[in-house]
């Protein structure tokens, strides 16, 4: 059976993606998968510092696709999973320092050794972006509950039905008392805008800044609020039919709690 | 109490505010014609219609609006006059447009349709004598329009 490529993207940048990137690899890892993860984010890369795995760098994508050494050579591998690796994106190149053939090609290569391949794709629509999607089969959007980045995740994903890519939707730091209270967006509103289908509903949530702070997925905590979030997103990605928690719309006693709480 | 109420029944905020501004912004998004075309394209409806009726192209509202799966273009242009023969229009058509001298201008029932309102004469009379007295005032600091305003979405 062919492995998975997907591109988690989203148009705006800041909304997510490399969080998102790094906890769904691993926990997909968890769950025995083999992972590449890649960072297209040429001259910005971060995955390997949210994974905690930056010390450890050698080589990188770019002197992948300039030959200069082997891919597997380049590959990261995640002590903490069996199968779980990354392969870090340059830090002192441009975005155009490779082609979309050439990424295409490494994400082709990757995908022999590995169940999923996720990709970082970099914030925007161009070289960078273009690279990131030329190596998927499939994308995740992960955008926010805001106006601007809904309407850049739009732009988006009116590039990646272009290219016939099957799209599946993140809505990420989801704040649930602002949805109750009419001030935010709710999961419903947004994908009635995008017209895609969701695949995960991420609250926001401070847990990220300290799981980042010290470079550790949210799967490798038992206590995580998130970790059943994610783990449910990776059960959907493989096909399983997870309902969603009806967090996002807690109807008329949900409101009255709140109002409640707030008046 | 109202504030309580209004939490009790969702209806606080901006959330809908920004529902709205963004369906009209993906919409245009989605005609990918860049502003100063869709700018373009309403000069251009406007000079057509200014042939036969006379329009106050300050106040014309160009807005996009999804009807079913399509994508329906509503132009609401107001017109000033509707009696003056298109003879004299087709002259001045583009130039004759846009006049400054709108603040003083009494609040008026403009017709709002792309064809003349012939239903209600008097109203239209009205109208058309307000409109007369414009024209001749806007006659003495005949200015050419810069540019359309870009349409103004509710
Ligand atoms: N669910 C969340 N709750 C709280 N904070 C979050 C959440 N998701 C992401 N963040 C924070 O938002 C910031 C941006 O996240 P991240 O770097 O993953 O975004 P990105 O889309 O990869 O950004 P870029 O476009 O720069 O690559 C980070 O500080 C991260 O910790
Ligand atoms: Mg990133």
């Amino acid at each position: 059976m062919s492995s998975r490529r997907i591109v988690i993207t989203s148009g705006k940048g800041g909304v997510g993606k490399t969080t998102t990137t790094a906890n769904l690899g691993a926990a997909l890892a968890k769950r025995g998968k083999r992972v590449v993860l890649v960072d297209a984010d040429i001259g910005l890369r971060n995955l390997d510092l949210v994974l905690g795995l930056e010390k450890r760098i050698v080589f990188d994508l770019v002197e992948v696709a300039e030959g200069r050494c082997q891919l597997r050579q380049a590959l990261i591998k995640d002590k903490r999973f069996d199968a779980l690796s990354i392969l870090p994106a340059a830090q002192t190149r441009e975005k155009d320092a490779i082609t979309e053939e050439q990424f295409a090609s490494i994400v082709e290569k990757a995908a022999e050794v590995a169940d999923y391949v996720l990709i970082d794709c970099p914030a925007g629509i161009e070289a960078g972006f273009r690279n990131a999607v030329a190596g998927a089969a499939e994308a995740i959007v992960v955008t926010t509950p805001e106006v601007s980045a809904i309407r850049d995740a739009d732009r988006v994903v009116g590039k990646l039905n272009d290219r016939g890519k099957p799209i599946r939707l993140i809505v990420n730091r989801l704040r649930q008392e602002m949805v109750r209270s009419g001030d935010m967006l709710s999961v419903e509103d947004v994908c009635e805008v995008l017209a895609v289908e969701l695949i995960g509903i991420v609250p926001d949530d401070e847990e990220i800044i300290d799981t980042t702070n010290r470079g550790e997925p949210i799967v490798l905590d038992e206590n995580s609020r998130l970790r059943p979030i994610y783990d449910k997103i990776v059960r959907r990605l493989e096909g399983e039919i997870v309902p969603f928690t009806n967090f996002d719309q807690p109807g008329f006693f949900g409101r009255l709690l709140d109002a409640l709480k707030a008046g | 109490m109202i504030d309580f109420l209004k939490r009790l029944f969702g209806q606080t905020g901006s959330s809908a505010t920004a529902k709205e501004r963004l369906r009209l912004v993906l919409m245009t998004d989605h005609l990918e014609l860049a502003p100063d075309m869709i700018d373009a394209m309403k000069r251009d409806l406007v000079d057509v219609i200014s042939r036969y009726v006379e329009v106050d192209r300050d106040r014309i509202e160009v807005n996009f609006e999804q009807q079913d799966r399509a994508l329906a273009m509503l132009a609401n242009i107001p017109i000033l006059s509707v009696n003056r023969p298109p003879v004299n229009r087709a002259g001045n058509g583009n130039g004759n447009g846009n006049g400054h001298g709108r603040a003083a201008e009494p609040a008026q029932a403009a017709a709002v349709a792309a064809a003349p309102n012939v239903s209600s004469p008097g109203a239209q009379a009205a109208t058309d004598s307000i409109v007369t007295r414009r024209r001749r005032r806007r006659k003495k600091n005949q200015s050419i329009p810069a540019g359309a305003k870009p349409a103004t979405a509710h």
